[in-house]
């Protein structure tokens, strides 16, 4: 059972590895966007740092979201997903393989650029450190929730923007917390209650999100 | 006498049994609008702290519950058409969540008109209007990925998976007056506490609320006869429901 999710997790990670430009491009999409905001509302410091926890956790989000399509669909094209559904261990187990992978190729890389980024809106070290737990503990989140809608959309035409709709709502906590937590850290407060609950919202995603993919997976493939 | 619980899960039989129950429903939402609307006017008394505005809960609060409550409901439908793989179930579940998203939207519409003279702003990000808006964006996530889906059977049990995804964010809508002390004021009605109301207003809020409940009902089960009739369009007794005289 463990060889298996090894064999599915490193062909995934291989895969994204042959080739980087997606893999970068995620990255870049986070880092832009993130930049785009000092454009947007002006170069005020404290304006800045106040608006930095919330700036930094929707970019996370929207690049997160933005390489889910990237889960099932082409492992769907190329028939290699109903192979997948075949072998005699559970779907569940497949999925979980896919979602770690997932979050290694788009979520960690996400998550070490992101003191940078909260360097450029001058954020203070306590709060960074913050920042890179939450990040730590959401990103995974947000590739779990957003695997559940990948799998609905699977073969769906308009399915990119469809994901949207379906996945951004389910965001919602992990972003009031995460955001939540590296507020409050700014402000010289206790982040761990928010952290807490992050990782809460962890555990029970991970243990219920790959099986709702699973469902959602065998209901595409029919 | 055994009864036989499936005889109704059949489209069959359940089309003309939902056609009788209709105008029963339609009638029982009309007298129970129209004694609410009376009792929440010219009945209860003005508030003293909010005037006349306050007015405005008697649509708002039930059709808050109603949003709310319809979600749980129509989970279950999807949830029972996955288990039994019954089609009536799935239909019911899609026939609700149109109903579902009206009554979301009406809150939130009736919430900014209470909130503008009361708080002095159309909306305010507090956790319970928050999440009343991403219940909409459930709503229509469902709505959405059902009419994306081209295969009925195939969308109603993606659609059923989304929308019990989805009823984990209904006990935090409920809840996060609790989490998150913000400005919305507190639950007015609870179960353990003695009301803090009027007894008249609570009486007109609570006729309002059954005669959303008789309305929803009601339009539910005519948007279940349209969904059946369009889906069993090939079925032989559809056909011969068409050739009968009316």
């Amino acid at each position: 059972m463990m060889q298996t999710l090894r064999y599915v997790v490193s062909r995934d990670v291989l895969l994204a590895m042959r080739r980087r430009a997606d893999v970068a491009t995620t990255l870049f999409f986070f880092v832009i966007v993130a930049s785009l905001f000092p454009l947007g509302v002006g170069p005020e410091p404290k304006l800045l740092r106040a608006m930095a926890p919330g700036i930094l956790w929707v970019a996370a989000l929207l690049a997160s979201m933005l390489s889910l399509g990237r889960l099932f669909a082409e492992d769907y094209a190329d028939g290699s997903l109903e192979q997948l559904a075949l072998v005699p261990e559970p779907l569940a187990l497949m999925v979980i393989g896919k979602v770690m992978a997932h979050w290694l190729v788009s979520g960690l890389p996400l998550v070490l650029i992101s003191p940078v980024i909260a360097l450029q809106f001058d954020l203070p070290a306590e709060a960074i450190v913050t920042l890179l737990l939450a990040l730590l503990l959401g990103t995974p989140l947000l590739s779990l929730i957003g695997a559940i809608g990948a799998a609905l959309t699977v073969g769906v035409r308009g399915g990119g923007v469809l994901i949207s709709l379906l996945v951004l709502p389910l965001y919602v906590p992990v972003l009031i917390f995460g955001a939540g937590a590296v507020d409050a850290s700014a402000m010289g407060m206790d982040a761990s209650g928010h952290l807490s609950i992050l990782g809460a919202l962890l555990l029970l995603g991970m243990v219920l999100a790959p099986w709702a993919t699973a469902a959602a997976l065998r209901i595409s493939l029919e | 006498m055994k009864l036989n619980w499936f005889k109704y899960a059949s489209p069959v039989t359940f089309y003309p049994l939902a056609g009788k129950l209709i105008p029963g429903f339609a009638l029982a939402a009309a007298i129970l609008t129209v004694a609410g609307l009376y009792i929440s006017f010219f009945v209860a008394p003005t508030d003293f702290q909010q005037g006349e505005s306050y007015r405005i809960i008697f649509i708002h609060v039930p059709a808050a519950w109603m949003s709310m409550f319809i979600y749980i409901v129509m989970a279950g439908w999807a949830a029972a058409g996955l288990i039994f793989n019954t089609r009536l179930s799935s239909m019911m579940a899609s026939a609700l969540a149109p109903t579902g998203a009206l009554f979301t939207f009406i809150a939130l519409w009736t919430g900014a008109l209470w909130g503008k003279p009361t708080w002095g702003a159309w909306w305010v990000w507090d956790a319970r209007l928050t999440s009343e808006l991403i219940l909409l964006f459930l709503y229509m996530g469902f709505l959405a990925l059902h009419a994306a889906i081209d295969d009925p059977r195939r969308a109603d049990r993606a659609s059923a998976v989304l929308a019990l995804v989805g009823v984990v964010n209904v006990p935090i809508i409920y809840f996060s007056v609790k989490w998150w002390n913000t400005l919305h004021q507190g639950a007015s009605v609870s179960m353990t506490m003695a009301p803090k109301m009027a007894a008249t207003m609570l009486l007109g809020m609570l006729v309002m609320a059954l005669a959303c409940w008789m309305y929803s009902i009601a339009a539910a089960l005519a948007r279940v006869r349209c969904i059946i009739l369009e889906r069993e369009q090939q079925a032989e007794w559809v056909a011969n429901l068409a050739k009968e005289p009316t």
